[in-house]
């Protein structure tokens, strides 16, 4: 249900020409969740921004549901590192902030919102603004957010990052969870491989600039994960060696 | 420029002579000067020139009992709060204009920047032929100035809008009425608000430049009348009124400035 045909993507500032993407080729099924590896500045936050048709691409074209990406993809729900939390508003109505947008009444979107804080378990913080929250907090209200407007894709991009390593794990919990019960395809942008490799029913390692299509793999781990303890499985394991070892080539390249 | 000076927090200064007591210092400083001012005035100094303080003293209470001086007060308060608010609000509707339109602030821009460089008072004949000599002039010579300062931290508040936020909305379906409504305006209203303070002095410098120049009423005609008449202890008694004025606006946007803290505090 995301065709990326050919694309390519090139930035020019000033004199300075910067090839982030070159003939990309890549299918995401509906409902599938795909990590997407690389080396830093590879041209991986570019695809994301693709998708969402924030950035058109300079050769090739973007499907979505079938229909080429040319403005802003609406059925979409973007996620990164810094949270994009409306400062002046309350939990709450930052999280029925899509609901506001769409001309829903104040009852409606109050026990709508409530209804997905719980299920974020953010309960209790409704009223709080977001400085007054701690990142993994934040993180959960984005998620939430996200899920209350429908998107059926969400792309994320380094999502994670900022936390520490036992938050992430209970973020990724989170959002396998939120994931299955919505029936939502996840675009995930990462550079940690262990992430993704927990969280993904298929991994594409990229190249450095300009990003290519090192390696596909599928995940085969049974669902639904147990984020805490897959990791320590041979299969997982196994997965993870073929694909640093992939993956390490990128690195070295970029340390010569 | 302003909104950034706005934002710095100025320390407390450390407190060594007690509230009360600075108080006392600062009335004797003021009596000390007072006295010192009457013992040199026609002794060291020409009455003509410094006049005296019992003289504008006198002056004051003249005018204060037959009344004379509030038409003229009145005057200039009128023509300040209605040029603060005709200026500002054109002035932030242009900045929101401007700020969210790419095409039309490229356009503008050179004929902004030299409009903005145009010493303003300088229009003052300019508003005197279209709005006459009576209190229309004055106004919008109030409002031109206020219109500008209140633009550019418009604009600037506007330019400092987070992206990521605008497309996060966009992601979301927001129309562009939307996005202008519900995350610029909010984001910029911090800016706006500097803004707002920093001109309300200049509305008051513009009503007052305006009647000095051609008007029959106000503080400002009526220091310019004092000069001619050669009446120095009226032009230092019409000083004082437009001091006190404008230490009481500057008292009144404090108030409105320390409601609004807390809610600035969020906006940050």
């Amino acid at each position: 249900m995301i065709e990326i045909r050919h694309v390519s993507k090139t930035f020019r500032r000033g004199d300075s020409v910067v090839e982030a993407l070159r003939d990309f080729n890549l299918t995401i099924k509906q409902g599938e969740i795909v990590a997407i590896i690389g080396p830093s500045g590879c041209g991986k936050s570019t695809l994301l921004n693709m998708i969402a048709g924030l950035y058109s691409p300079s050769k090739g074209r973007v499907l979505y549901k079938g229909t080429a990406v040319t403005d802003v993809n609406m059925d979409v729900g973007y996620m990164t590192q810094k949270d994009n939390l409306l400062p002046w508003r309350t939990v709450r109505d930052n999280i029925a902030f899509p609901l506001e947008l769409a001309g829903l009444d104040k009852a409606e979107r109050q026990t709508r919102a409530d209804a997905v804080i719980k299920q974020v378990g953010l309960d209790g913080f409704a009223t709080r603004f977001p400085t007054e929250l701690s990142g993994g907090m934040r993180k959960r209200a984005c998620l939430a957010r996200m899920i209350l407007y429908g998107a059926h894709t969400a792309l994320l991009d380094e999502p994670f990052a900022a936390l520490d390593a036992q938050l992430k794990l209970v973020m990724h919990d989170l959002l396998l969870r939120l994931a299955a019960e919505n029936g939502h395809t996840v675009v995930f942008v990462t550079h940690d491989l262990m992430e993704a490799v927990t969280l993904a029913d298929r991994v594409i390692v990229c190249t450095h600039r300009p990003a290519m299509i090192a390696l596909e793999q599928e995940i085969p781990l049974p669902r639904p994960r147990d984020v805490l303890n897959v990791r320590f499985t041979n299969e997982f394991k196994e997965l993870y060696d073929t694909l640093w070892e992939r993956l390490r080539l990128e690195y070295l390249e970029e340390r010569v | 420029m302003t909104a950034i000076e706005d934002k710095i927090e100025v320390a407390e200064p450390p407190t060594e002579t007690g509230g009360v007591a600075m108080v006392l210092w600062q009335t004797a400083l003021g009596i000390a000067i007072l006295f010192a001012w009457q013992g040199v005035s026609g002794r060291l100094v020409d009455n003509f020139f410094i006049s005296n303080p019992l003289a504008v003293g006198e002056r004051l209470y003249e005018w204060i009992s037959s009344g004379s001086i509030f038409l003229h007060l009145w005057a200039t308060v009128y023509a300040t709060i209605l040029g603060f608010a005709i200026g500002s609000l054109i002035g932030a509707v242009l900045g929101i204009w401007l700020g969210v339109s790419t095409f039309a602030s490229r356009l503008l821009n050179p004929y902004l920047s030299a409009l903005n460089a145009l010493p303003k008072v300088a229009l003052a004949p300019l508003f005197v032929l279209w709005f006459g000599l009576g209190i229309e002039s004055k106004i919008a010579l109030a409002a031109v100035l206020v219109l500008f300062l209140v633009f550019l931290n418009t604009f600037a508040g506007v330019r400092q809008v987070d992206q990521d936020l605008i497309d996060t909305a966009r992601l979301m379906r927001a129309t562009r009425m939307q996005v202008i409504a519900k995350v610029i305006l909010p984001s910029t209203l911090s800016w706006l608000f500097a803004g707002l303070r920093v001109s309300v002095p200049y509305a008051l410098i513009g009503a007052v430049l305006g009647e000095m120049i051609a008007s029959n009423r106000g503080l400002g005609y009526l220091v310019q009348y004092s000069g001619a008449q050669f009446d120095t202890a009226g032009v230092f008694a019409v000083l004082f009124v437009i001091a006190v004025l404008a230490m009481v606006l500057n008292f009144a946007v404090d108030l409105v400035q320390n409601r609004m803290e807390r809610w600035r505090i969020v906006s940050r």
